[in-house]
């Protein structure tokens, strides 16, 4: 399908996100058990498993919402600080299941609220209003503007956040995400509730996205979209990472196949059985008939 | 969609049926006939004796209550004529609304039933009432029954207004900031409470007639323009309010007023842009105040030093910051109500502790209970704030002079407020208020950025203080409550901000001056005043959730209709 031109931003081979044996406890229940993960630059790694599997936990082991209990995250070889804001410092930006943005800010301020990691005029700055502040802000505007183009949501810059219709808010989240400049971009579900349409520029998106430098970890239900993008996919059952390779192997696995369907497991209840339930059920209506 | 013209709300086009059915023709006829006649019926004696302040008895002339009614009758005209497209007063309502129309005439009807009954309580039954009352009385209610038989609805859009020559529109925005001021000193000035009663009920219909006929919409789109030239209108207008006066008696009222705005505004900091709710905010006032007593050289003081005000006031709001700082570290890793409780605890905490700091139950700082009397007043480059001084043919008495002084600490206030709004900090605030989640995910350090804002609100309060010090000549722990009947304390500041509008400069300034005033003029209610102001609150939450100037954001919030075209967007809890 693709392959992994190197970035520009990362001319090393150092993997840009690797996860080693990271388990999230909570309480008595084990959510993510040992997951290793490893992104390198330039790839678009999938992350797929049943609902509830533990994919949008490990996602925030990642970014620093939940400190795992077990196992270590490193980015570009660096530990990751425990503080979420530390991490999108560090380069690693998301978005999220729900849609979280600002929902009563315009679409332009939600992404200049992106740029917050990598800029710092402070308040002093601000109200003296030097010239510096001037042309940070000046910097920072221009910056969203090019995010808002390359997201096409340039001509509604000045809409808040909530009037923008569902597609167009996954991609504003999208566009907040890489104003922080980051090296990798953790998408959750990011073509939850789209058309096939909306799929599509989607999947183009994130392979411009790719492209720019910008290494891509996705969570996703859509089979499709995932095996069209993907260089290399994860699967996660019940916490625990069931197998990865590439989007062939994957889908071609019975486990995963399994995992999705399920199986007939033993002294699943037989023939025998479920006419007894029927005869039950029927003597049970005449009873309460009479 | 044009970003310019979002799609107007679902009224547009519709003409409901009204509630009264008249042909609107009729209607018209009715609704300025009856307001004419309410109109002439101000010129009668509306009660035989001069018992009713404001001497009602009078046929000839108008006088107090009556002229007010007069006021709402001609506008009701005005503005009926108005809507029919008459020359010359088509201005007055570029979207020809009749519900303007039903608003002025409320606002008339509201007025004078008010006035009637108010004799009629006063002076013992209705008997007291002259021919010319009843005559009020029942010509307002016809005009109003006229107004409701016009058609709803809004029939058209407002067409663009006609372009005009910028020096135009400046005069319009000095006229207009010219006609608020008067106004404003109206209404500080009504001489007793049924007059203050009467003008807030015209004023509030009136204001939401404006609004209805398009006119505040057209006025404000001309301040964006000419923002410079607002601000200093605005600005130049309250300087110009003392010389309005011969007495102290209102400029004391004024100087109140500014103080407890600015600290208004410092609270909309904290509570309008970064979302936390600060239920003590009136200790870091308190902080200020008592930082600029003590080094005040006032006799009752411990520390018996004298500082130069530049001194004490940098020394006043750099206390409250270390007190802001100091309060915000421990509790703003709480969220919402957790937070609320906590400040209101840290409030009481500020008040008990400063009853207490007497020498006898506690170190000898404050003077306990008893506070700091004697408060010398300010004196700057040997201008001394508490003797009246004649500069060019003006008479600036002391109460003026702390006026002005008060009003550079606001401007100073408002530049900051709208500085940091407006900038990367600014932004922060605004993402950690609407979803702190999303907004450490985007790399804002919650904590940091909420102690900033903390600390800011903190400042700004404590700055007031020092003036607030001086111009009280005396600070007691007993000023610094949660809720007192007095502004200000926590409570109405707060309430200040909400009535005003969150997150707005102009909201606060407008919401702390109403809150100040109404209890001011309506001794007469006493015991009821709270009660009443809780209704008026509850009345307001209902109609106008968003504040008296609503914040953008808000506004769009609470009354824009889901966008149109393309998929219907989501909430988050469909998502």
């Amino acid at each position: 399908m693709t392959t992994t031109a190197p970035a520009p931003n990362a001319p090393d081979d150092t993997p840009v996100l690797t996860a080693t044996g990271v388990t999230m406890r909570f309480g008595g229940l084990t959510a993510v058990r040992a997951v290793d993960l490893t992104v390198n630059p330039g790839q678009i790694v999938g992350l797929i498993g049943p609902n509830g599997a533990g994919k949008t936990t490990f996602f925030n082991c990642l970014t620093g919402l939940y400190v795992p209990t077990e196992g270590t995250v490193t980015y570009r070889g660096t530990d990751l600080p425990p503080k979420p804001h530390l991490v999108t410092q560090a380069g690693i930006a998301r978005t999220f299941q729900n849609i979280r943005l600002f929902a009563n800010m315009t679409v332009l301020e939600n992404v200049l609220v992106g740029r917050h990691t990598r800029t710092k005029e402070g308040l002093f700055s601000a109200l003296l209003r030097g010239p510096a502040f001037r042309r940070a802000e000046k910097a920072s505007e221009e910056r969203a503007m090019e995010l808002l183009h390359f997201t096409g949501l340039a001509p509604k810059r000045d809409h808040l956040a909530r009037n923008l219709p569902y597609g167009e808010q996954r991609k504003l989240e999208i566009a907040r995400a890489l104003a922080s400049d980051p090296g990798l971009l953790l998408l959750d579900e990011p073509t939850a509730g789209m058309n096939p349409h909306e799929t599509r520029t989607t999947e183009q998106l994130v392979f411009a996205i790719r492209d720019q430098g910008t290494a891509v970890l996705v969570i996703e239900h859509d089979m499709r979209f995932i095996f069209n993008l993907c260089d290399h996919v994860a699967v996660l059952v019940q916490g625990e990472k069931l197998l990865e390779g590439t989007p062939r192997t994957v889908q071609s696995d019975e486990r995963v196949i399994a995992a999705y369907l399920g199986t007939p497991f033993e002294g699943a209840p037989g023939t025998e059985e479920a006419a007894e339930v029927e005869a039950a059920e029927a003597h049970a209506a005449e009873d309460t008939d009479r | 969609m044009n970003p310019k013209n979002p799609p107007t709300g679902k009224t547009a086009g519709i003409t409901a049926i009204p509630r009264i059915p008249l042909p609107p023709a009729a209607a018209r006829i009715t609704v300025i006939a009856g307001a004419a006649l309410t109109l002439a019926s101000t010129f009668l004696a509306w009660t035989w004796t001069q018992a009713f302040p404001g001497n009602l008895t009078v046929t000839g002339y108008p006088g107090g209550l009556q002229l007010l009614t007069l006021t709402g009758a001609i506008l009701t005209i005005a503005h009926t004529l108005a809507t029919t497209g008459t020359p010359g007063l088509r201005w007055l309502s570029p979207t020809r609304s009749n519900t303007a129309t039903r608003h002025l005439a409320l606002g008339t009807l509201a007025t004078t039933w008010y006035t009637l009954i108010a004799i009629a309580v006063q002076l013992g039954g209705i008997v007291n009432l002259e021919p010319g009352g009843y005559l009020a009385g029942a010509t307002s209610l016809i005009t109003t029954l006229g107004a409701l038989a016009l058609p709803s609805g809004r029939p058209t859009p407002p067409p663009p207004p006609k372009p005009l020559p910028s020096w135009a529109e400046i005069l319009i925005i000095a006229a207009a900031f010219g006609l608020g001021l008067s106004v404003l000193t109206y209404g500080i000035g009504t001489a007793y409470g049924e007059l203050f009663t009467g003008f807030l009920l015209l004023t509030g219909f009136t204001t939401a007639a404006l609004a209805k006929a398009g006119l505040i919409t057209r006025l404000s789109r001309l301040t964006a323009t000419h923002r410079r030239v607002t601000v200093t209108a605005a600005f130049a207008a309250a300087a110009l309010f003392p010389l309005t006066q011969d007495t102290d008696e209102y400029t004391l009222i004024v100087v109140n007023i500014l103080i407890f705005s600015t600290v208004a505004l410092g609270l909309n900091v904290v509570v309008g842009l970064a979302g936390l709710l600060d239920l003590g905010y009136v200790a870091f006032l308190g902080v200020g105040a008592y930082t600029a007593a003590l080094v005040s050289g006032s006799t009752a003081s411990t520390l018996h030093i004298h500082f130069p005000f530049w001194a004490a006031a940098l020394t006043g709001a750099a206390a409250s910051l270390v007190f802001g700082v100091l309060i915000g570290a421990p509790t703003l890793r709480l969220r919402g109500d957790y937070l609320a409780i906590v400040t209101l605890g840290f409030g009481e905490i500020f008040r008990i502790a400063v009853g207490n700091l007497n020498g006898e139950s506690g170190p000898s700082v404050t003077n306990g209970p008893n506070g700091i009397p004697n408060i010398p007043n300010l004196s700057i480059l040997g201008y001394n704030f508490g003797d009246t001084h004649t500069l060019g043919g003006l008479t600036l008495n002391p109460f003026a002079n702390y006026y002005l002084l008060m009003l550079l600490v606001t401007l100073l206030v408002v530049l900051v407020f709208s500085r940091a709004g407006n900038s990367r900090i600014g932004r922060a605030w605004i993402a950690i208020r609407e979803d702190e989640t999303a907004a450490t995910a985007m790399g804002i350090n919650g904590f940091r950025v909420k102690l900033i804002a903390f600390a800011l609100g903190a400042t700004l309060a404590g700055l007031a203080g020092t003036v607030q010090a001086h111009v009280s000549t005396t600070v007691v722990p007993e000023q610094y409550v949660f809720a007192g009947p007095v502004p200000p304390n926590s409570a109405f500041l707060l309430a200040a901000v909400i009535l005003g509008g969150m997150g707005t400069i102009t909201g606060p300034l407008l919401g702390a001056a109403l809150l100040y005033l109404i209890p001011a003029k309506l001794q007469f209610l006493q015991d009821y005043q709270l009660l009443a102001f809780g209704a008026a609150l509850i009345l307001l939450m209902r109609f106008r959730p968003e504040g008296i100037i609503p914040n953008r954001r808000q506004q769009l919030e609470f009354h824009e209709p889901p966008a149109t075209g393309g998929p219907i967007p989501l909430t988050k809890a469909e998502a």
